[in-house]
């Protein structure tokens, strides 16, 4: 007795199943931005003024399943008052299409320079962020992703 | 796309000046503008790209978001309870929608 679906149709269906899930990913064969990219965005934004490392806390899967889906968490220490608080942090990942991920401005109305947020990574990469005080002093911090994309290992 | 959905959960009391965490949501797709359909035809770009948080009309703080945010972005972020008052949370689509969503919190 035949099967409901034919050997014809149950090739077409994992053919289109397999087309569903390349255009779902996030085109692997676009061009991709590279660390150099990042340095030029931070550059275009705050110049050659001197970055430190530290004061973030940036907490970032080491191994992401799914790159699609990949928690990050930051908090950046600061008293948070009228006079000493977190301006901006901008986030970049070197290896996305487009290296901007996000940028946060928080105010002395927030009692921490803190969030909780979900990027899409196209492959294995570094997440940059860089912190903007408010008297000028600039920090980064930086924690590399590896992602697996389709279980075929990173 | 059905239309983007905000949702947010935070306590509806606090106590004065007491910091609390609040978690947002908002189904929206956040096409990047890269992929392709299934005819090989790119799909214009539509993203969410700034979230902003105020309490009684004054800023807390905003979020620029890019591409690289996931689908139905989640944001988790902190803040103070400084008086009674209502929080105002909005988020600006690409194609010039703006959702929002507001929040009564009582001191006491």
């Amino acid at each position: 007795m035949a099967s409901i679906l034919g050997s014809q149709t149950r090739r077409d269906f994992v053919a289109a199943a397999g087309t569903t899930i390349a255009t779902a990913a996030l085109l692997p064969s676009a061009a991709l931005a590279k660390p150099e990219d990042v340095v030029a965005e931070i550059k275009k934004l705050y110049g050659d003024k001197p970055i430190a490392a530290g004061k973030i806390k940036l907490d970032l899967p080491t191994i992401a399943e799914n790159g699609l889906v990949v928690p990050l968490n930051f908090e950046v220490e600061s008293p948070m008052s009228e006079k000493d608080y977190v301006k901006a942090v901008h986030f970049y990942a070197d290896g996305n299409p487009n290296p901007a991920i996000a940028n946060f401005y928080f105010t002395p109305m927030s009692p921490k320079a803190s969030a909780q947020i979900r990027i899409r990574l196209a492959q294995t990469q570094n997440i940059v962020a860089v912190a903007e005080m408010s008297d000028g002093r600039l920090y980064t911090a930086k924690k590399e992703v590896k992602v697996t994309i389709g279980g075929c290992g990173g | 796309m059905s239309n983007p959905t905000p949702r947010v959960r935070m306590p509806t009391t606090a106590k004065k000046d007491e910091v609390i965490e609040v978690k947002t949501l908002i189904s929206h797709e956040m096409e990047t503008g890269l992929r392709k359909d299934a005819n090989g035809t790119p799909v214009p770009r539509r993203i969410i790209k700034q979230f902003v948080a105020k309490f009684n009309g004054r800023e807390i703080m905003k979020a620029d978001w890019h591409t690289a945010i996931s689908a139905n972005p989640y944001q988790a972020f902190f803040v103070k309870v400084p008086e009674s008052g209502t929080f105002e949370f909005t988020w600006q689509d690409d194609n010039g929608s703006v959702y929002k969503s507001e929040h009564k919190v009582t001191v006491g």
